[in-house]
């Protein structure tokens, strides 16, 4: 689905990571391990095509959702009016009602992102994985935030795409608490 | 082509350099040294030019074409940079704007000097060279401004590139637009369809002066250039030390 | 490629800019701060009063634009929202030309389209000539904001931006600057400076989305 060679980069003059290789196939989840600051995010936005690697090259086989760090919320947006922005850039039916019961978000569905706890913010942005089916997940520590609940929900929405073919590139700093097919440590 | 490929190349720059921004310092400075001799001491004045003061032409016409050629020369290198990528093109965008900023202020200074006794007043708003020269200074401004804010010198080449080429887009309409306004000074009077018409007791010491100032602002461009290659050395040095460690 | 994520990058730059505040009324009060301050400083002939009043104008869009601009971008890169548009599968250009053509909306159009009763109140003679002020004004804006959402696209990483976007924008608005004020005194070039004005924005509307793109690629690096 997405298959990345010798990628590189710099960062002022330093050289944040070099030959870097890894490639992904239906079903699989690839987690990207490092200490902080060693470019687990640089190379999730470099396979995602936000960032251009000094070196090296990524071939994109397949369309991908984006779960940055940073949800993408405006703060006067609500979880409801998110969700239905991105459904409609995206030309998605899904239903909306649905997608935030699921996600516990039924009750604060209306009110703005700014007085949403981190938790629930991080649940509005992974609510966007089930607008659209995509098959490939690029993930920045999506638990983070998150507790015990929305971890199980993760995990049971993470495997539910990967059973029915779809693939997870994830930055994740503690327990994955999925089997990773393979890990790459920067 | 050689010579192009011979300035692409930071080795070739640096061996090239290393006898040519002296050659350009001496022969420049000499050159520029004569113009202002000539220009102060030996050619007579000209009462419709406002008399002895039209004595600083032999600064601020260098200094106006200076003002042009190096923010095309920084477009030009932006646009080989944004290209080609090319690191030299960079490091040639970097050293031209302060000193292209520093020549066009020079211009604006010799001419607000030259128009107080010839026009009465120290800024004529209605002069569209004085406003043209005036927006480029702010554009070289702009540039600089922006460069210094990014944090690092791979952003910073990018941010300062699509500033130069939107700047060289717009150069024309503005000074287009600025051209609408009525002029009190004097037309372009070195080259015309039919050659020059200057007097050449004024023309001889003018090219030579404007010369001398070119081949400087070259010599001042490589010196910057090699402080910059060295400095980015420097960088990268420690940078793989401290990765070392 | 499909127009529907332009059309949402529309959308949310609306909602965000009438969220900010006051809505449309936030760029009059803006015009009302600058502009009642002139009398006051230089005083209240009218004769003076006619003559400034179009280029008092002129300063406040500008001005407005700057002032709106400074966030629209700077926002996106600090709440994650540009990943998401750089990744919308439409092209970044016409992205960046949707939300500022919304700010200008709000921001620029109640501005020309108020123009009529702020130029009465600088005194300017009641006429059908007035009414070409929002026309005018509306294309001078447009122009502003394109231009100006280079410079704010371009410091969409800088901190305190406000002040670079200035610096950047300023010689870029002087062609609109010219021509817009030349069109609202109709003088000396008859007909010509609207088609002139008209013809810079088009230049403005055809280039600056191109800049925009280059840069948010750049901020989102």
């Amino acid at each position: 689905m997405l298959s990345a060679t010798n990628l590189g980069i710099l960062r002022g003059e330093r050289v944040l990571f070099e030959g870097v290789s890894l490639s992904v196939a239906p079903g699989e989840a690839v987690v990207l391990r490092g200490a902080n600051g060693a470019g687990k995010t640089t190379l999730l936005r470099i396979l995602a095509g936000l960032t251009r690697p000094e070196a090296g090259h990524v071939d994109r086989q397949a369309t991908h959702h984006w779960i940055g760090h940073r949800e993408g919320l405006k703060p006067h947006e609500t979880p409801r009016a998110h969700l239905k922005l991105w459904a409609q850039a995206w030309g998605s039916d899904a239903d909306i009602d649905a997608i935030l019961g699921e996600m516990g978000l039924s009750r604060p569905s209306e009110v703005a992102a700014r007085y949403l706890s981190a938790g629930q913010r991080r649940r509005t942005a992974l609510a966007r994985l089930m607008l659209d089916q995509r098959p490939l997940w690029l993930l920045d520590e999506p638990f983070t935030a998150l507790d015990a609940e929305g971890r199980e929900q993760l995990l049971a929405l993470v495997a539910n795409h990967r059973q029915s073919g779809g693939a997870v590139i994830a930055a994740i700093h503690g327990d994955a608490g999925f089997a990773a097919s393979r890990e790459v440590t920067l | 082509m050689g010579m192009l490929s011979a300035f692409a190349n930071p080795h070739r720059f640096l061996a090239l350099s290393s006898w040519l921004a002296p050659l350009f310092y001496t022969v420049g400075g000499a050159l520029i040294a004569w113009g202002v001799w000539q220009g102060l001491w030996v050619v007579p004045k000209d009462d419709y030019q406002g008399g002895d003061i039209m004595r600083v032409m032999f600064i601020h016409v260098p200094a106006a074409w200076l003002a042009m050629a190096s923010y095309s020369a920084m477009a030009a290198a932006s646009f080989i940079w944004f290209i080609w990528r090319h690191e030299l093109a960079d490091i040639a965008a970097k050293a031209i704007a302060p000193l292209g900023a520093t020549w066009t202020a020079l211009c604006l200074a010799t001419g607000s000097i030259w128009g107080k006794p010839t026009w009465g007043t120290w800024w004529q708003w209605d002069d569209a060279r004085m406003m043209s020269v005036l927006f480029l200074f702010f554009l070289f401004l702009g540039y600089m401004a922006l460069r210094a804010a990014m944090d690092s010198r791979q952003k910073a080449a990018r941010a300062g590139a699509i500033l130069a080429m939107v700047g060289a887009l717009n150069v024309p309409l503005i000074k287009f637009s600025v051209d609408m306004f009525t002029s009190l000074h004097q037309d372009a009077s070195v080259i015309t369809a039919d050659g020059p018409k200057m007097a050449a007791v004024y023309l001889w010491p003018l090219m030579m002066s404007g010369l001398g100032h070119s081949l400087l602002f070259g010599a001042l461009v490589m010196t910057l250039m090699r402080a910059e290659i060295w400095t980015r050395r420097a960088a990268r040095q420690r940078a793989r030390l401290l990765a070392g460690a | 490629m499909s127009p529907k994520p332009i059309l949402s990058a529309f959308r949310q730059a609306l909602s965000e800019s009438w969220a900010g505040g006051a809505g449309a009324l936030l760029p009059l009060g803006f015009f009302a701060g600058a502009a009642v301050l002139v009398p006051l400083g230089i005083g209240t002939e009218p004769g003076m009063l006619r003559a400034v009043g179009p280029g008092i104008l002129w300063v406040s869009l500008a001005l407005s634009s700057l002032v709106t601009l400074e966030r629209i971008f700077q926002a996106d890169v600090e709440d994650g929202a540009l990943d998401l548009w750089l990744q919308a599968g439409a092209p970044v250009s016409a992205i960046a030309a949707a939300k500022t053509f919304a700010h200008w909306l709000t921001a620029g159009l109640p501005l020309a389209l108020m123009s009529p009763v702020l130029a009465l109140m600088f005194q300017a003679e009641a006429g059908i000539g007035l009414l070409t002020g929002p026309l005018i004004y509306g294309l001078g804006g447009l122009a502003f904001f394109f231009w100006g959402g280079v410079g704010a696209a371009l410091s969409a990483t800088v901190r305190r931006g406000g002040l670079l976007i200035a610096l950047i924008a300023l010689p870029l608005y002087v062609p609109t600057a010219i021509f817009g004020s030349m069109a609202m005194r109709g003088a000396a070039l008859g007909d010509t400076a609207p088609l002139l004005l008209a013809a810079s924005t088009l230049f403005a509307l055809a280039a600056a989305p191109f800049a925009m793109a280059a840069a948010l690629r750049l901020a989102a690096d």
